[in-house]
């Protein structure tokens, strides 16, 4: 799965993104070896959405190298939307994902995520109904559902209530332990527990 | 069933199922039709031939398609969802197929409506007809999908959308009408089959560099 | 050969082949038994005419290499042969239409053939630089105009066959201009004249591409400076 690269699982080399004229990343090297939790710091427009939709393979780099070696069925990815459809009922919508990722046993998946982030009752709503904290969870749950091996997460914590924070720290600390974990924050004591190192974007 | 079928069908009963709890887009189509065909019989002088209506057919199905097709990538862009899409590992241009299949069911749904309408405004509608208008939503659907994707990519993207659609529907039209008044409508009804196999095939290859960088 | 001495070689051949063309066109082949001295416009116009069809495909090609290799000179390449084409097309309408008006004394008509193509491929790439300029400049941006570039090339061919398909329930009045019956002379100058345009075509395309090239480098040295 990993290939070669001696288990690194992104690899980055004088990365460089460009919107028009504005350079959001310059010259930027960093590798993430496999099993690793990498935080990813930096003020507000520093690049670390940026960075992270190159890794997802939402955008292409202007300049540079970026190597991922992952497939997208083995990538996560939590960004600043949540990737729902408002008029789907969480059901559905994780239905809809969990067919497009050809998750193994997804009901059973379906109901034990949305059980560990406390939607299961909300399970038959449609997700418009639903308050920004319910939402986070619910793109958690899309992006966790096909167990990645490569988590991309930016700002998870957004958003998130004193409730849905705590079932993200006991998930993260699971997570970091047995996938590979690239997160944006602009937080960073909150998540020094579980990182291995830390990115510091100008 | 293989599983790039399986991503269509799972696609295309989205749409279908956001249409069918936000029911915005269909009312809308067949609103606009309707309107657009009272319009026409104030439009056509007395004495004016038979022809010019069933020309004005055409004006109406094109135009209704592309009211439909400004609502296509309407959802995925509000609200990033085509991120979504892009990121899950299916096939690219099954998104283009899911999304063009539930196009056609709309606009299909919009003609139910219409053609009888036109009937009663204007006089019959044969078979010719009906199998112009089919083959003619394959090109509509199939062309306008991937343009409303490119439009949608863009700033101002209802204003873009017909501006790159219409060039493209010209020999839609030409196909259409022709099949509808010529005296041999065979050859227009294998031209609109020709457009639709070019442009279906050129739309599903191309579909994944409009929405990937 | 630097690009300021190959530019400046291709726009003195365009100038020498254009005025030895139109020269030989006005003042050596013989008029045409038909239309007489008319028929002479159909040097230029139909060489521009050929030369845009050329402009569409080349850009139709760049964009296709594009979309195969991302390699980072083909967008501009492309954006450049059919920003040409639009020029020479709207040249093609233009001298076909000062054609008609001196032949049958109507500007225009709907069974022109050539022009009626001419104006829907007008419509179709003025539509391409919508798109371009309501896209931020990127990756996207050259995906999408390279589509579209595809999109054109196939367009031609099925317009055109749709054009001739509409004569069956349209009737236009069809003013039958038989090709000119070319002598030797009139076709050697048919020639010189097609080089020529050719020649300033490609001149034109190497001079804007340069400016283009320039522009970007400008705008990305002034980013790095900043």
């Amino acid at each position: 799965m990993w290939g070669d690269g001696g288990g690194r699982v992104i690899t980055a080399r004088r990365l460089e993104k460009r919107f028009g004229d504005k350079r959001v990343l310059r010259g930027l090297d960093f590798e993430l070896p496999r099993g690793a939790t990498l935080l990813v710091t930096g003020a507000n427009g520093s690049g670390k959405t940026t960075l992270l939709r190159l890794c997802a393979g939402l955008a292409a780099p202007t300049r540079g190298e970026l190597e991922v070696r992952a497939q997208r069925r083995d990538i996560g990815y939590l960004g600043h939307e949540p990737l729902v459809y408002r008029e789907l009922t969480a059901l559905e919508n994780l239905e809809l994902y969990g067919r497009l990722y050809r998750v193994p046993e997804r009901r059973e998946r379906i109901g034990m995520l949305l059980e560990r982030f406390g939607l299961w009752d909300a399970r038959g709503e449609r997700a418009g109904s639903f308050s920004r904290g319910m939402l986070q969870r619910l793109a958690l749950c899309r992006a966790l559902l096909h167990e990645p091996e490569l988590l991309l997460l930016d700002e998870p914590f957004n958003a998130l209530d004193s409730e849905g924070a705590a079932l993200l720290d006991a998930e993260l600390a699971e997570l970091a332990r047995e996938r590979t974990l690239l997160v944006a924050t602009h937080d960073p004591e909150r998540l020094a527990p579980f990182a291995t190192g830390t990115l510091a974007l100008a | 069933m293989s599983g790039y079928a399986q991503d269509v069908v799972a696609l295309a009963r989205k749409d279908l199922t956001l249409e069918l709890r936000a029911r915005d887009t269909l009312p809308a189509m067949l609103l606009f039709v309707l309107s657009m065909l009272v319009v026409f019989h104030f439009v056509l002088p007395a004495g004016g031939s038979r022809l010019a209506a069933n020309g004005l057919l055409w004006v109406a199905i094109v135009f209704t398609a592309l009211l439909g097709l400004t609502r296509a990538f309407a959802a995925e862009r509000e609200h990033g969802l085509l991120d979504g899409l892009v990121l899950a590992p299916c096939d690219r241009s099954a998104i283009w197929l899911g999304k063009s299949i539930a196009m056609l069911g709309f606009l299909v749904a919009a003609e139910v409506v219409a053609l009888p309408a036109f009937a009663l405004f204007f006089g019959a509608v044969d078979g010719t007809t009906v199998a112009a208008v089919a083959l003619a939503n394959l090109g509509i659907c199939a062309v306008g999908t991937l343009i409303a994707a490119m439009a949608s990519a863009g700033r101002a993207r209802e204003l873009l959308l017909p501006l790159l659609f219409l060039p493209l529907s010209i020999p839609i039209v030409i196909g259409g009408v022709g099949a509808t008044v010529a005296d041999d409508p065979g050859r227009y009804l294998a031209f609109l089959a020709l457009y639709d196999a070019l442009f279906a095939v050129l739309s599903w290859a191309s579909f994944e560099y409009v929405v990937t960088e | 050969m630097s690009t300021w001495s190959r530019n400046s070689a291709l726009s003195a051949s365009a100038l020498l082949l254009l005025v030895g063309g139109i020269a030989l066109a006005f003042y050596w082949a013989p008029e045409d038994a038909d239309q007489g001295f008319s028929q002479k416009i159909f040097y230029i116009h139909v060489p521009v005419a050929l030369t845009a069809y050329a402009f569409f495909a080349w850009g139709a090609w760049k964009a296709l290499r594009h979309l195969w290799t991302r390699g980072e000179r083909y967008d501009l390449e492309s954006y450049t042969a059919i920003h040409m084409g639009v020029i020479f097309g709207l040249l093609t309408l233009a001298t076909g239409s000062i054609w008609a008006k001196i032949s049958w004394g109507i500007w225009w008509s709907w069974g022109q053939r050539q022009l009626v193509l001419f104006l829907i491929l007008f419509l179709f790439y003025c539509a391409y630089f919508m798109l371009r300029f309501s896209t931020d400049v990127g990756p996207a941006r050259a995906n999408l105009s390279a589509v579209y570039a595809v999109f054109g090339i196939v367009l031609l061919p099925v317009s055109f066959l749709a054009i001739r398909l509409a004569e069956g329930f349209l009737h236009p009045v069809l003013f039958e201009r038989d090709g000119p019956q070319m002598t030797g002379e009139m076709f050697v100058a048919f020639c010189v004249c097609l080089a020529g345009v050719l020649a300033l075509a490609a001149a034109l395309y190497a001079n804007e591409l340069t400016g283009k090239r320039i522009d970007a480098r400008l705008r990305e040295l002034r980013e790095a400076l900043a």
